[in-house]
């Protein structure tokens, strides 16, 4: 779909630590990238909801991400991997507020708004794959300050 | 019989031996590093310390349980043992250093043992011993080993514990005004510490106004917008009212597109106009400044 790939990472999350270092990789990916900073925050938002999503609901797993070039665009796309339960009613789990845990129930959904593009692939018993794409907006940011 | 186990006779022999020339042994030691600069206080503490550990060793001779870092007679040695560890690992010394340290004690041990045993024809006893005592400093080295370690994950659990508190500290701004500077990752452990600590700084201070200030956290999510609810909520039992100020632009921008509403929260945009809003909420003026908040929103 979009090509060439450039380079794939893929980050462990099974611990608060990791959910950290995810944050912090994006983050960094993201302003490699020439995101501006809403738009990083957004990303890294949402990563940290499905990032926790994977190691609280599915009991861990890994992120994988991958920088995507589109002629002249550049973008990230995140995938959230767990072999966890799954989630058998997914326009519920969808639902603002909706939470089996005890949270706000406001991170896939939540999530889903902050970036352009949302898949969420899932099977009961099987786990959960939630993929995120987000590409750099307008024009190519200048490199400004780039070692 | 393998070279390595020790005949009861020759271990017995051996406790024996540590205990009647426990005050010499107890004298070289006195001055040996391990010792010397763990107990300073006098000399003679450290001669003390030194005939514990004889003693122990005689304990576990007597025993026969040379190679046991088990032995009952580690026991009353043990916390004693670890402090001079941990001392040493104090002053730099890694626990491979430390553990040369105390294979460097047998030496002068032996320096005895051959001289006790020197007009007596019997070779093989001497040999047996001081074998005995090889095997024996080398378990005493093991029982030290494992207090450093435990002393290193001990060490390593406090100082993660200190970061908790040293990261969240309570400021008294005004009377009746304090705040909480959070810096960096707020996960669920850190949220709790924030929690306490500001609860009990607005008893202690009787505290009608409390300011979270999240300038220096990166990411807001929901769980991290939870904590700080749960935060609010909380004082507001205790009776004090929260701001919670430094919510950046970008991350104001994120937290309602993420659909988080924190609308029945005050907040501000630094720190400085939380502070004002307080103020002027207890009607203190402060003229230097022009108010811009007055009242609720
Ligand atoms: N990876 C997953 N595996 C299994 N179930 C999931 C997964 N992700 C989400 N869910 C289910 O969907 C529900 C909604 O998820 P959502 O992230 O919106 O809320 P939450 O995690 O419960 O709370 P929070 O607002 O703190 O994120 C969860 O409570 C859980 O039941
Ligand atoms: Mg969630």
């Amino acid at each position: 779909m979009h090509a060439p790939i450039t380079s794939t990472t893929r980050l462990p999350i099974g611990s608060d630590a990791d959910l950290a270092w995810v944050r912090q990789q994006v983050r960094q990916a993201a302003a490699d990238l020439g995101f501006n900073l809403v738009q990083q925050t957004k990303l890294v938002t949402a990563a940290s909801e499905l990032a926790r999503n994977a190691l609280v609901h599915g009991g861990g797993g890994h992120m994988e991400m991958t920088v995507l070039a589109e002629g002249a665009h550049r973008g990230l796309r995140l995938s959230f991997v767990d072999a966890g339960p799954g989630i058998r009613d997914v326009e519920l789990a969808m639902t603002d507020g909706y939470t089996t845990g005890g949270g706000l129930g406001m991170g896939l959904s939540g999530a889903k708004r902050l970036v352009k593009e949302f898949t969420l692939d899932t099977r009961p018993g099987q786990g959960t794959t939630v993929t995120i794409v987000d590409w750099v907006s307008g024009l190519p940011a200048p490199r400004t300050g780039a070692p | 019989m393998a070279d390595h186990d020790t005949a009861p006779g020759t271990a017995k022999e051996l406790g024996a031996f540590l205990e009647r020339r426990r005050e010499q042994i107890a004298q070289r030691w006195a001055d040996a590093a391990l010792f010397r600069t763990v107990f300073t206080v006098s000399r003679d503490e450290a001669v003390e310390a030194c005939k514990a550990v004889l003693d122990a060793l005689a304990d576990v001779s007597r025993s026969g349980r040379l190679e046991d870092v088990e032995a009952p007679g580690f026991g009353t040695v043990r916390d004693q043992l670890g402090r001079m560890a941990a001392a040493r690992a104090r002053a730099g010394f890694t626990p491979v250093q430390i553990a040369g340290e105390v294979a460097g004690l047998r030496e002068p041990v032996t320096a005895l043992l051959r001289a006790e045993f020197q007009d007596d024809a019997d070779d093989e006893r001497v040999t047996a011993c001081t074998q005995a005592l090889a095997v024996l400093t080398s378990t005493l080295r093991l029982v030290i080993m494992e207090t450093t370690v435990s002393a290193g994950e001990e060490l390593i659990a406090r100082q993660r514990q200190q970061l908790l508190e040293v990261a969240t500290p309570v400021i008294k701004l005004w009377d009746g005004v304090v705040a909480v500077p959070l810096i960096g990752t707020l996960d669920s452990a850190r949220s709790q510490v924030v929690m306490e600590s500001l609860l009990e700084a607005i008893v202690d201070q009787r505290a009608a106004y409390a300011i979270l200030d999240i300038t220096g956290v990166p990411t807001v999510d929901s769980l991290v917008a939870q904590h700080l609810m749960k935060t609010v909520a909380a004082a507001r039992l205790m009776g004090a009212e929260c701001i919670v100020s430094g919510i950046r632009p970008a991350i104001a921008q994120t937290i309602v597109q993420l659909g988080i509403d924190l609308g029945s929260i005050i907040t501000r945009a630094g720190l400085a106009d939380a502070l004002a809003y307080a103020l002027t909420q207890q009607g203190i003026v402060v003229s230097a400044r022009p108010v811009t908040e007055a009242g609720p929103r």
